[in-house]
């Protein structure tokens, strides 16, 4: 027998919103950015380039103790791992083992290892930073355009077409040609990554600037656009008020999937030797040497795959993003 | 009512868009979409103004609030003319001439908090609360009816019913004189509709609040208004007390549209002669010339294709523009003005 249902108790005198709200709490909503993360974190896929993404964050930025601790200097020359006569490393593989982690480059006999890890933050650095060269001067022209319409938005999109029909490599490969070696109170290869990323991230923004404009576009059509100015709002009020918080998810998708883009076109540049100079490790440069030994696999393997993971995991984690922020999308 | 001077009033107003066509944005014609309309709102009363789509009744609503500029025409509010004032003087004004928006869903930010929303007038005007802005806001939600510990919510989180009330609180939040409502209900479920138009009016006694009310639904309209304007095509062709309007109407438009009102008893119903238009609404952008009824007029004739017809006071407070008025009193009736030009 069970106990019959007690309802004059204090079933009855509960508020349901109490109950639901979990009682006693102020009643909190949930904002479409906490709802983005929530279903962020049921992404399996994109937690996972998340996830390499913040290693390889982690990695360039405590790159030296971890080469001191796995490896050798990156800049040091290891004859002892190389063949006199064949001037190949020794051993199978590249000489991979535990003293040369990914084994030794031909020749001279350097640490691949530490020479992926110290590349690693060249590469991320000139990816985010264009990334937010882009990002700043697509946002700035695409919310005017897209805001102000008219002959603003004639100029500013023929100038995106100018832009994307410039022929970058081409110009880039030019450009770095010309780099003096001080200049801006840089000099080096720190002046040429300064450059790097000026030039990646100046001919990148229309991409930025079109999602932006067009999002824009729609968003002054928006009845709460007409609703903040019959209330007297000034533009400025409902430019960074009301339309760029609406601005801020599409922004962070598309510059997180520009990142690997420009990732992508750092290493080319290093690759075809415009990049940053040698020494200093870079992944592309490191292809660039590699396809001299194409004998050797995991010379080319090694650094290839290093700039695939990187772009891949920027790639899975961006899509997540998108999926979240945007579920409609599919 | 009439005795007191209009809290709003239009003259003659006017807004074409341009249409453009090619490289130098060479001007090939315009839409007429509000061609030269009058009419004049007074305290504590509500104006219905109705009409179908594309008629210029939002368009109208947009010109009233100054969203839009008016090409020609003027507009006085409380007396000062706004036809063509800049933001700038406009904006202390704002705050005795409110708007409520169609769509619950488009007129919410979907990015700020509800005390976000309906704090905004407070900052976007600069005005001191006595309490702070978190408690005049939680008043306001309070007074349309929503839980004032809903705050912190987003307006995702509400239904559309719920989300008008947000507007609605959001309009009140400085106190206006004159709220704009372009069709505040027809976003939502018919049985919503009747709590929000209900809400509409218990607030308009509390507040002493003028409204005009755009609406497409000539039921919603009956149950609100003291007054009501009919538009068709850029013009009014009637405007009337609501009774008036209602049971006596004079222009063919506005009969038509009342027989098109469904009827929900079908005994009542079956009597009734519906009237059938034929044809579209021309097109705005090159409308009939005259009467811009003529061509889906059954009581048509050659004046009504050459004489435009002024919007004549038929009975006290029944204007209407048609040379061939029905149900109009006695003398009107005797002399139609029928200038013989044939």
């Amino acid at each position: 027998m069970t106990a019959p249902l007690d309802v004059s108790g204090s079933a009855s005198e509960a508020h349901p919103e109490s109950v639901l709200a979990g009682a006693g709490k102020a009643i909190q909503g949930r904002s479409l950015t906490r709802i983005a993360w929530m279903r962020l974190r049921r992404d399996k896929v994109a937690l996972t380039g998340g996830a390499v993404v913040v290693l390889l964050i982690l990695v360039s930025i405590f790159s030296s103790p971890i080469i001191s601790a796995f490896g050798h200097p990156p800049l040091e020359f290891h004859q002892d791992a190389i063949d006199p006569n064949t001037l190949l490393p020794k051993g199978a593989f590249g000489g991979v083992g535990s003293e040369y982690l990914l084994g030794v480059e031909p020749i001279n006999g350097r640490d691949i290892f530490s020479r992926i890890v110290a590349g690693a933050w060249v590469s991320l650095l000139i990816g985010f930073l264009a990334t937010l060269v882009s990002v700043v001067i697509g946002t700035t022209l695409g919310v005017i355009a897209g805001y102000f319409g008219g002959w603003v938005d004639q100029v500013i999109g023929r100038l995106m077409d100018v832009f994307l029909a410039f022929p970058l490599l081409v110009f880039a490969i030019a450009l770095a040609g010309v780099i003096p070696d001080h200049g801006f109170g840089l000099e080096g290869n720190g002046l040429r990554i300064a450059m790097l990323i000026f030039i990646i991230g100046f001919f990148s923004w229309p991409s930025i600037g079109r999602i932006v404009r067009g999002q824009t576009l729609s968003l002054r059509e928006r009845e709460f656009v007409d609703a903040a100015r019959s209330l007297g709002a000034r533009n400025g009020y409902i430019l960074f008020r009301e339309v760029l918080p609406n601005l801020m998810a599409p922004i962070l998708v598309y510059a997180t999937l520009l990142i690997p883009t420009n990732i992508l076109f750092e290493a080319a540049l290093s690759f075809l030797g415009v990049g940053i100079n040698p020494p200093t490790p870079t992944w592309g440069g490191m292809l660039s040497e590699a396809v001299r030994f194409y004998t050797l696999p995991h010379f080319v393997l090694f650094p290839g795959l290093a700039i695939f993971i990187t772009v891949l995991a920027f790639n899975l984690f961006g899509d997540g993003l998108r999926d979240a922020f945007d579920p409609r999308a599919h | 009512m009439t005795e007191n001077e209009p809290l709003l009033s239009v003259h003659n107003m006017e807004k074409h868009f341009p249409v453009t066509k090619g490289l130098f944005k060479r001007q090939v014609g315009a839409v007429k979409a509000v061609d030269g309309i009058s009419f004049e709102v007074y305290k504590g009363e509500t104006l219905g103004l109705v009409g179908e789509s594309g008629c210029g009744k939002s368009t109208t609503g947009r010109l009233v609030t100054r969203l839009l500029e008016p090409t020609a025409g003027k507009v006085f509010f409380e007396g000062q003319d706004i036809s063509h004032m800049s933001q700038g003087h406009l904006r202390p004004l704002r705050r005795d001439m409110q708007m409520i928006f169609q769509d619950p869903y488009s007129s919410l930010n979907p990015r700020h908090t509800v005390g976000a929303i309906v704090g905004a007038p407070f900052r976007i005007q600069g005005v001191q609360t006595e309490h702070g802005v978190k408690k005049a806001v939680q008043d306001i939600l309070e007074r349309v009816g929503l839980n004032p510990e809903h705050y912190n919510r987003y307006p995702h989180e509400f239904s559309g019913g719920q989300r008008q009330r947000i507007g609605i609180a959001r309009t009140l939040a400085l106190k206006p004189k004159l709220i704009i409502a372009d069709e505040p209900v027809s976003a939502l479920d018919v049985s919503i509709q009747a709590q929000v138009v209900n809400l509409l009016e218990d607030l308009q006694k509390e507040l002493d609040l003028t409204y005009v009310v755009i609406a497409h639904d000539l039921s919603v309209v009956r149950h609100i208004s003291d007054r009501v304007a009919v538009m068709y095509l850029g013009k009014i062709v009637e405007i009337a007390d609501r009774k008036q309007l209602y049971s006596s109407p004079m222009h063919p438009y506005t009969n038509a549209l009342l027989s098109a009102v469904p009827v929900p008893d079908p005994r009542a119903g079956r009597g009734r002669e519906r009237i059938r238009l034929t044809g579209d609404v021309p097109s705005p952008l090159n409308p009939p010339p005259a009467c811009r009824f003529h061509t889906r007029c059954w009581k048509a004739q050659d004046i009504c294709k050459k004489v435009e017809p002024p919007l004549e006071e038929l009975a006290g407070g029944h204007r209407v523009a048609c040379h061939f008025p029905e149900n109009a009193p006695e003398p009107a009736k005797a002399a139609p003005a029928v200038p013989a030009q044939e």
